[in-house]
């Protein structure tokens, strides 16, 4: 017997397509892309280069238009849904502004929305604690590691009351060690603030360790091949990454990529 | 100061002096070596030492080209030895030409300011404004500099103002094409964060764009003061100038007294010297500020 309320539809697409116009014609980005977030999802969108990952976060984001099909992000447009502030974005690249400090980075959604100073502070303190930054503030971006920088610019996602977030291969760029930690502190950080992760990566284990779905994407049209509900407990420690249940999922992962033709084309 | 500063920085440039220094006395001799004879040959002086010969043609009054020390001790004299107010004293040229070179510089850099927001912000403008720009500097000063002093002139606007307009002129281009340039350097990425947080055009302007454009602006603030300077001191050439670098150098060159030509002409060095180090220092400041990494 369940209390929750009824999970609710964060992000739906329904035949959803995208085709870029280019001077060498049509780039079929994204096409039939059905899918559904449920709130409360982690989702990690898995797929080798080219496929429509970015894209697709980017529509869900209004930062690209769809040109075929529906989505819905909170019930709304995805313009509706940005213009209400319903999300925060984690780029690929830290994409911090280099003449502001780390907390004035943090500040900076905070400043565009209009919070009170007072909430400012107390909610710049809160995230830089939530991604492990506390007394790192002060930086500037250039004195932080990669990793580091990373991570305040989760923190500067998290600043707002956007119960989506959406990270594109925000560790892409960090070594396997400091990535492992971050993933750990990621899931952390979802399982306290109980947001809904969109989550893009090149990588299986990091899909699997990461995510309560998994999405299979594959390229030339990008759309999804296969979606793999996890069966992992909520609470992972990183040794999970060595139980069979957990292999048997990475297999699978990896049998849908090569379905979809994925590696052999490259 | 670092350890190796002296070898690596003064050196180098001391060893230039002294060449530029030794290669300007060797100069000097030898251009005025004619006169010298001839005045020699007049004031029967028929046989004399070298040295003796040497030491006069660097000692003429009006030479055709004067000597290093000449030179330094003409622009002492009129620079710390004489009232500030007086006539003679370089200090006194040099402020009539820096007032109007920084009312100009001031109104070219909130011109340039301006035309590059527009441009940067209304795409009509980006088409029209910008040829017009460009072709007007095409235009050479020297043209125009003698039309502005003389039209003004005409309606009792003498002084400082049409020698400012021509330094704004000349200033305000450097500084709308390194601002157009600057306001668009934000890179798509900042660009796109600032659309996933729903911000205004205000918003983004202030706090993405204009950061971003500050050291494009002080780039191009250097060489607009640089500009500025010149087109003062051209400004003052044409007529009715009664004082400012531009008149020493008039003066100079009718009256043929080419040591205080040369004097000036190390004024307006110095001045533009200063200047550029000024507004270099301010740009130094404001990056520290604005968590500049240190070199
Ligand atoms: N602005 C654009 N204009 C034209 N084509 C584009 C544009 N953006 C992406 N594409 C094309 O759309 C396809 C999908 O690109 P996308 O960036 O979504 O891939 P991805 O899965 O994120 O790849 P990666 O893993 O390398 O980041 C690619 O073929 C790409 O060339
Ligand atoms: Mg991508």
């Amino acid at each position: 017997m369940s209390l929750s309320p009824p999970p609710f539809s964060v992000v739906s697409a329904r035949k959803l397509g995208l085709t870029f116009e280019t001077n060498d014609g049509p780039v079929h980005a994204l096409s039939n892309v059905d899918l559904e977030v449920r709130k409360g999802d982690f989702v990690s969108f898995i797929g080798p280069s080219g496929c429509g990952k970015t894209t697709f976060l980017r529509v869900i984001a209004d930062l690209e238009k769809a040109t075929a099909g529906e989505i819905t992000v909170n019930g709304m447009t995805p313009e509706e849904a940005r213009k209400s502030r319903s999300y925060g974005y984690v780029f690929q690249a830290p994409a911090l502004y280099p003449w502001r400090t780390i907390e004035k980075n943090i500040a900076l959604p905070l400043e565009i929305m209009g919070y009170s100073a007072a909430e400012r502070r107390s909610r710049i303190e809160r995230t830089l604690d939530l991604v492990n930054l506390s007394g790192f503030g002060k930086k500037y971006p250039w004195q932080l590691s990669g990793g580091m920088q990373q991570r305040a610019s989760i923190a500067r996602a998290l600043a707002f009351d956007a119960d989506l977030l959406l990270m594109d291969e925000p560790f892409g760029a960090l070594d396997e060690i400091v990535r492992d930690h971050l993933n750990e502190q990621l899931l952390k950080l979802w399982a306290r603030t109980e947001k809904t992760i969109c989550f893009v990566t090149h990588s299986i284990p990091e899909a699997v360790y990461l995510s309560t779905k998994i999405v299979v994407m594959s390229p030339r049209p990008g759309r999804v091949t296969d979606v793999i509900e996890s069966t992992l407990p909520a609470e992972r420690p990183l040794e999970i990454r060595e139980t069979p249940e957990f292999l048997e999922i990475a297999q699978r992962v990896r049998e849908g990529l090569r379905a979809g033709h994925s590696y052999e084309e490259q | 100061m670092k350890p190796d500063t002296l070898t690596q920085r003064i050196l180098p440039v001391v060893t230039i002096l002294l060449v530029i220094v030794a290669v300007w006395y060797v100069a000097a001799v030898f251009m005025n070596a004619p006169f010298q004879r001839d005045l020699d040959r007049r004031a029967n002086i028929a046989t004399s030492k070298p040295v003796d010969f040497i030491e006069r043609t660097l000692s003429q009054p009006k030479p055709v080209l004067p000597a290093p020390h000449q030179v330094v001790s003409n622009v002492f004299e009129n620079t710390f030895l004489r009232r500030v107010t007086s006539n003679r004293s370089l200090v006194y040229h040099a402020w009539v030409t820096l007032s109007s070179t920084v009312a100009g510089f001031t109104f070219g850099t909130v011109l340039g300011i301006l035309i590059a927001v527009g441009i940067v912000h209304v795409k009509a403008l980006d088409r029209s404004l910008m040829p017009w720009i460009i072709a007007s500097q095409t235009v050479p000063i020297l043209a125009i500099a003698p039309m502005v002093i003389v039209v003004l002139a005409a309606v009792n606007i003498t002084g400082l103002i049409p020698k400012a307009l021509i330094s704004t002129y000349l200033s305000f281009f450097p500084v709308a094409v390194g601002m157009v340039k600057g306001l668009r350097s934000p890179e798509l990425i900042q660009l796109d964060l600032m659309r996933t947080y729903h911000a205004s055009a205000a918003q983004t302007f202030w706090k993405l764009r204009v950061p971003a454009s500050i050291p494009f602006l002080f780039t191009s603030m250097k060489v607009a003061i640089a500009a500025s300077l010149v087109g003062a001191i051209v400004g003052e050439m044409p007529t009715g100038a009664v004082a400012g670098i531009g008149r020493k150098l008039l003066d100079g060159s009718y009256y043929s007294q080419t040591i205080d030509l040369f004097a000036a002409l190390i004024a307006a060095s110095v001045l533009a010297a200063a200047l550029v180090t000024i507004v270099g220092l301010a740009a130094k400041i404001v990056d520290r500020a604005m968590g500049g990494r240190p070199a």
